[in-house]
């Protein structure tokens, strides 16, 4: 996968790299803006209350 | 075949990454936009605190609606200095923005339970040190006009269906209430959230803002 992009990627090393760079930078604000928001209210692994049981 | 095997383990590797960044987006991400959130929240309730308000009112603690700032808490114990504004409700969104106050439970300083929930880790991580607590602790709560000193008087973890630590008279459902009270709950065990952890105090002193901070914060 990532030796498939590396060749996508153009121009020569210093523009790859760039490239890259700009790559992992988006992959990373889609997971911390939209993907784990949406991800953390589904986990219990904070919550504070107490509650009567629900319906399971 | 060698392609695929490669495949895969790139396909792992990057799995672990990503478990590793959301650990990251937990521990702080979460509480950058807590600590936004309490920044405006203060802010408004200052606002809101400066308004004049009518006469009847004088004194008494007014309820805020849904999602808005209540009151100042403070719990020395906790770290000097640190503060944090009591939002009106418990939903998740609410507790995203502060510790929040249980609707329907007492309000600061009135007869009754206080309660408050709050994250321990994540969300600014307010709570996380609330095993710490010991007796006779101070939890300082700030209203408009009042300082409210609550002492902490026991500490327990219990199911996270146990209801009754948030009653009126705590652990004793439907008992009147005599006794002001303040009960603060959050997780346990920390990042397992398996249990609460439930901090009970008892109202020591109530003193006008006139009169300058209580001795519990200044001592």
């Amino acid at each position: 996968m990532y030796v498939w992009i590396w060749r996508k990627l153009p121009g020569q090393l210093p523009g790859k790299i760039m490239g890259s760079l700009v790559l992992v930078g988006a992959v990373v604000a889609v997971l911390f803006f939209f993907v784990f928001p949406w991800i953390e209210p589904r986990l219990p692994i904070d919550d504070v209350t107490v509650d009567s049981p629900g319906p399971p | 075949m060698r392609t695929f095997v490669r495949g895969v383990g790139q396909l792992l590797i990057t799995a672990g990454l990503v478990i590793l960044l959301f650990t990251v987006y937990e521990l702080y991400g979460t509480g950058i936009a807590t600590s936004r959130a309490q920044g405006s929240l203060t802010r408004e309730l200052h606002q809101r605190w400066k308004q004049p308000e009518p006469p009847h009112q004088r004194g008494v603690v007014t309820p805020a609606r849904p999602g808005a700032g209540l009151a100042m808490l403070r719990i020395p114990r906790l770290g000097k200095g640190w503060i944090k504004v009591v939002v009106e409700g418990v939903s998740p969104p609410d507790l995203r923005r502060g510790p929040g106050h249980y609707p329907g439970s007492a309000l600061p300083g009135q007869i009754g339970n206080f309660a408050v929930a709050g994250h321990r880790a994540t969300h600014g991580n307010g709570f996380l040190r609330m095993n710490e607590m010991r007796e006779g602790d101070a939890v300082v709560v700030e209203t408009r006009d009042m300082w409210f000193t609550y002492r902490v008087t026991s500490s327990k973890v219990v199911d996270p269906t146990d209801v009754a630590v948030i009653a009126a008279v705590p652990d004793r459902p439907g008992v009147r209430p005599t006794e002001r009270v303040i009960t603060l709950t959050t997780c346990d065990p920390l990042y397992a959230a398996t249990h609460r952890l439930i901090v009970h105090g008892l109202l020591e002193s109530a003193g006008p803002k006139s009169a300058g901070p209580p001795a519990a914060l200044t001592g």
